[in-house]
């Protein structure tokens, strides 16, 4: 009797589970995996919108075609550049303030708060308010601030439209909007360090410093992987920002992958061109991850 | 660990500036909001664009007489809200099948949801804008949501939950013969408070800033949602800095009430999307 029974449990849950898992596993198949798909498939054809040529297989031509092509190669060293820039200094401004926030002074709750607060401003939003900070002539915010702090020594700069400031000016208010998300990662991770681990290093006589070498970092390591891995990520994915400030210029020295990308889906309908930068993109994601996957995986066979 | 009151002085300070070049961005765009437009871009440069002298509402009614600001914002209100709450029922529920039953295919589904994980929008939006078009559901509703309920992420933080909770909790109700769904709801759910709080927070603010998409698909101002109208805005002519602050200030100032209000459980949900580490 107990055998059919079981049999019966077991077919009960498989129901069940199938059911349920239904509905949001469609949603990902349909919405993602075969996007993903297409996509795979879009970049090695012909593809335009519109376009009266025969849709054919054209190998990796489209690939060729964007490794030749200045403006893309541009996009991508701007990409990795700003991932250079900002995965840096956006960690160690998180790692600063998640310190800072975890000696247990008074005011924390306000100060994180407030470092917090960029995280629910919408990046375009914040593109838009930054435009008018970044303002040329000594009216500038931006301007009339390092003039203040170099006491009048600052000749006033048009940020958005100097192929050297540019860049510097979207990474600085990326790092702006994005370091509380990190602090917060960064906080969790301080505050599961167990204290009797810096107790132990008290009485072993370190100092703070050595405390921070040898307890703090080590302990923060995944929650420092992971910080870096998805701030690289967001660096790949760079597109609000240029296209509402900059629109990639000036003379490209702001473009982006994804910005190429959507340019060239909607000024010249060349979705199969599209689709390969997006491949381009992903394969740059899948990189990183990889790399963060066995960085923590390493730290596990140590521990 | 005692700080020492020198360096107490010193974390203070340092927090204090910090807490200065935070906030700033954020004062100008609040009290420029009040200003006459053309005093907003002539004082923005000194100390007088963080002093609300001779304030009035005008800009706010300029927005209104200038933009259809309330359709954005229902826009956005409708379009974030089901994407939220659609997605908090059908992810968590997928995330239960895979926790908390056994059943065939199980460990297969799961791998899938693992590995599309890592698959940014970014990598299917020209895909997905090419299928969108051929359906000609562009400027839609429909092609700002439907796409988006289904979440993998999601599915895993609910699943990282689900899994750690009591076995013994769901064990009388199944022996009482109650049904999986039923002891989703009257068991999982209310035991689960913080998984929910969690994946909505997270997912409201990603799909309440999303630009790319929405300016992909929408044509018109009928569907579109507040980030592309605020930079439609910024562009449209003449430029008027004060209506454009006001515009930002309206559009995040209810965003700001709840995060205030919340702030414990919005930074508890972000903090939750560092475990995958």
């Amino acid at each position: 009797m107990s055998k059919p029974n079981t049999g019966r449990r077991l077919n009960d849950q498989t129901a069940a589970g199938w059911l349920l898992a239904a509905p949001a596993m469609l949603g990902l198949v349909l919405f993602i995996l075969l996007p993903f798909l297409v996509a795979l498939g879009m970049a090695f054809s012909n593809l335009r919108l519109g376009s009266p040529l025969p849709l054919e297989f054209v190998g990796i031509k489209q690939f060729q075609r964007i490794f030749a092509d200045p403006d893309f190669l541009r996009a991508l060293a701007n990409n990795l550049l700003f991932a250079a820039m900002v995965v840096p200094l956006q960690t160690l401004l998180a790692l600063g303030l998640a310190l800072l926030l975890n000696q247990g002074l008074r005011g924390t709750v306000f100060f994180r708060t407030l470092f917090f607060m960029p995280v629910v401003f919408p990046m375009s939003l914040i593109a838009v308010v930054w435009v008018l900070i970044y303002a040329p002539g000594p009216n500038g915010m931006m301007n009339g601030f390092l003039d203040l702090i170099t006491l009048g020594a600052w000749e006033p700069r048009d940020f958005l439209r100097d192929p050297l400031l540019a860049m510097p000016a979207l990474m600085l208010l990326s790092v702006w909007q994005g370091a509380g998300f990190q602090m917060v990662i960064l906080l969790a991770g301080l505050q599961q360090i167990p204290r009797d681990l810096y107790e132990a290093a008290s009485l072993d006589g370190a100092g703070s410093w050595n405390r921070f070498r040898y307890v703090t970092l080590p302990q923060l390591r995944n929650p420092l992987i992971f910080v870096v891995m998805i701030t690289t990520i967001l660096s790949f994915r760079l597109f609000d920002q240029v296209q509402i400030m900059t629109r990639g210029g000036p003379n490209g020295a702001t473009t982006t992958v994804m910005y190429e990308a959507v340019q060239a889906v909607f000024t010249r309908q060349q979705v199969a061109r599209a689709s390969a930068m997006t491949v381009v993109f992903f394969l740059l994601v899948l990189l990183v991850t990889w790399v963060q996957r066995r960085l923590a995986r390493q730290e596990r066979e140590v521990a | 660990m005692r700080t020492p009151p020198l360096g107490l002085a010193l974390a203070y300070l340092g927090l204090i500036a910090l807490a200065l070049v935070f906030i700033a961005p954020v004062a100008m765009m609040l009290i420029g909001s009040l200003k006459p437009n053309e005093r907003v871009l002539l004082e923005a440069g000194t100390l007088a664009a963080f002093v609300p002298a001779g304030g009035s509402l005008n800009n706010y009614a300029a927005v209104f007489e200038r933009t259809d600001f309330l359709r954005f914002m229902f826009n956005s209100v409708l379009i974030t809200g089901i994407i939220v709450g659609a997605g908090l029922i059908v992810n968590a529920l997928a995330a239960y099948a895979f926790a908390r039953l056994q059943w065939r295919g199980r460990d297969l589904l799961f791998n899938l949801v693992l590995a599309l994980m890592i698959l940014p929008f970014e990598a299917i939006a020209v895909p997905l804008f090419y299928g969108v078009s051929i359906l000609g559901l562009r400027d839609t509703y429909t092609a700002q949501i439907l796409p988006f309920i289904a979440n993998a992420f999601s599915i895993y933080l609910f699943y990282t939950f689900f899994i750690g909770l009591p076995k013994e909790l769901e064990e009388a109700a199944r022996l009482d013969g109650a049904s999986s769904l039923r002891i989703f709801f009257s068991i999982i759910v209310p035991n689960a408070k913080p998984a929910f709080a969690s994946v909505a927070i997270l997912s409201f603010l990603t799909w309440w800033g999303a630009y790319l998409w929405p300016l992909m698909v929408t044509i018109g101002p009928e569907v579109r949602p507040l980030p592309v109208a605020i930079a439609g805005f910024y562009t449209l002519p003449p430029l008027q800095w004060g209506d454009i602050l006001a515009f930002g200030t309206m559009m995040v100032l209810p965003v700001l009430a709840v995060f205030l209000m919340f702030q414990k459980w919005f930074v508890r949900g972000v903090a939750s999307s560092g475990i995958k580490g």
